[in-house]
């Protein structure tokens, strides 16, 4: 980024946290968290192979560089 | 809904749909339009009507959907510069849903990027504008989705509300807007923002007709590990008595005009015979900062599959692996992205987990609990949807507190996890359009669209 849009997001997130630290003064102690709504924990299903919707050959497509059904990066060290 | 018969076409219908796309073109509504596939699709649905087939409850109706709905082989770009060149691999189930029953996608609609924000002003492509004054914002996320079904394009649009992002547009545009459950309809091959929100749902004219894409769509989806067992279609509208009203929503810091529609709406109520109560909820003076605390979080989580490896957009021209994942972040996220991004960052970070994240998470149960205490009292709640009409573009897409503000109605159903309806309800003096949100418990989502069908 350059150092003009980092001096913007600089202020945004200084008012964003400013704002969202109002949450300090509400009193939680001996509160449970809550992480999900949906009642449930561990939904199985079977362990079976099954066809999906899109195939390698499609998956590969969605890549800017692909070789040998490899997807090609710039170097990594 | 008006389907195709034997006498008015799919075809007519589609070409209809295209015609009025076309007129109200300026209003940038569409990220993308798939006239030649909608067309050779209803000539198909056609052949089958004229064969006598049953082509189902949808048959030949063109419908909208957001833009981070997947359809296999179409541009899904979740109005964002990072996914503009994506290629959905799959469809999601909501919309294979609709095809099912005859539906015919005419288009994509626009929306904030990555539905991250309230006016659809974040979207790469530009706002789209208010159906009822082209100089104020249509809402958002969903904006798109909502002034295709208020200027009539088509009869029903599908959108996500992770925040209001259903709600909110549909008030701005004087329409129908359906929230669910969470977990009642699938979430698969829809692009994620924070996965314990998100959830799919409808806009359209009338509370019968979301009835119907209700029943069409509310199931349990193998694919999506979230959605619910079927619960829908067996459950039985609650006849609705006791009607509750947030007292902490009748302040200043809610405009007039709305409150006189909410004031209005109560003596209207009063005078049919149901009996308005008055309910506190303390914790809603803080549910902005829990929202904007765990969402950020989950977008964080979520956006990070977006490195311009596997697909979408990517950076060109980088050194190396680790200037790839920056470059492709920096140029194709939007700036509110990227705030959200940062934020989630922040509050998951080891320093700050306890003071933000987890403390959120635990006014989240605070906030769970005043719900289940306040449906003892009452059946259903009214609620104004937003603390303002419909504002004017570009006055608080630079401010984004003032733009999170805006939430302060929406957001608490989401981290409760229950369903929500905006139905239309008043004008102001210009002319902008007033909805209120109908809410009920978990799985009374068949009670919200009778009770508005009764009031409507």
């Amino acid at each position: 980024m350059t150092d003009e849009e980092l001096d913007a997001l600089q202020g945004d997130l200084k008012g964003i946290v400013d704002y969202i630290s109002e949450l300090s003064e509400i009193n939680t102690d001996g509160v449970e968290p809550t992480y999900q709504v949906f009642e449930m924990e561990n939904v199985w299903r079977d362990d079976e192979i099954k066809e999906m919707d899109a195939n390698r050959e499609e998956l590969l497509e969605l890549t800017t560089e692909e070789k040998e059904n490899q997807i090609k990066v710039p170097k990594v060290l | 809904m008006k389907t195709a018969n034997k006498t008015v076409t799919a075809t007519q219908l589609v070409k209809d749909a295209f015609k009025k796309a076309e007129f109200f073109k300026d209003y940038n509504v569409f990220t993308s339009l798939y006239e030649k596939e909608a067309l050779a699709r209803a000539a198909e649905i056609d052949e089958r009507i004229a064969r006598g087939e049953n082509v189902g409850r949808l048959a030949g109706v063109p419908f909208v959907a957001k833009d981070n709905y997947l359809v296999k082989g179409t541009i899904t770009s979740a109005s964002s510069h990072i996914l503009e060149p994506f290629v959905a691999p799959v469809t999601s189930t909501v919309i294979r849903q609709l095809e099912d029953e005859g539906a015919i996608l005419i288009g994509k609609a626009n929306m904030d990027a990555f539905a991250h924000g309230s006016s659809t002003e974040n979207s790469y492509f530009g706002p789209t504008l208010n159906s009822h004054d082209k100089t104020c914002v249509a809402g958002g996320s969903s904006g798109g989705s909502a002034v295709a079904v208020a200027l009539d394009v088509v009869e029903f649009a599908t959108g996500s509300d992770t925040g209001g992002s259903i709600r909110q547009p549909a008030s701005f545009n004087g329409i129908y807007g359906m929230k669910p459950t969470y977990g009642a309809t699938s979430r698969y091959g829809v692009v994620s923002m924070a996965s314990s929100f998100d959830t799919d749902g409808f806009f359209a004219k009338s509370a019968e007709d979301i009835e119907l894409l209700m029943d069409i769509c509310a199931h349990r989806d193998e694919k999506d590990m979230t959605t619910l067992p079927d619960f829908y279609q067996e459950s039985e509208a609650k006849t609705v008595k006791k009607i509750g009203i947030i007292k902490d929503f009748n302040n200043d810091t809610v405009d007039a005009e709305i409150r006189q529609a909410v004031d209005a709406k109560c003596a209207e109520l009063k005078s049919k015979g149901y009996k308005i109560v008055e309910i506190e909820m303390p914790t809603l003076k803080y549910v902005l900062p829990i929202y904007y605390i765990i969402s950020p979080a989950e977008i964080a989580s979520n956006l990070s599959r977006y490195d311009g490896i596997r697909y979408g957009f990517r950076s060109e021209n980088s050194a190396d692996l680790e200037a790839l994942y920056g470059n492709t972040r920096n140029e194709g996220f939007m700036k509110e992205n990227k705030r959200r991004i940062m934020i989630g960052n922040f509050v998951l970070s080891s320093g700050f987990y306890d003071a933000y994240f987890l403390k959120a998470a635990k006014a989240r149960t605070l906030l769970i609990q005043e719900y289940a205490k306040a449906f003892e009292q009452c059946d259903v709640i009214l609620a104004p949807v937003s603390p303002n009409p419909p504002f004017k573009i570009g006055s608080k897409v630079n401010d984004p507190v003032a733009m999170y503000l805006e939430d302060l109605m929406t957001v608490s159903i989401n981290l409760v996890g229950i369903p929500g309806l905006t139905i239309p309800a008043a004008e102001t003096k210009s002319g902008l359009p007033i909805g209120l949100q109908v809410l009920g418990p978990r799985r009374s989502d068949k009670t919200l669209i009778n009770f508005a069908k009764e009031i409507a």
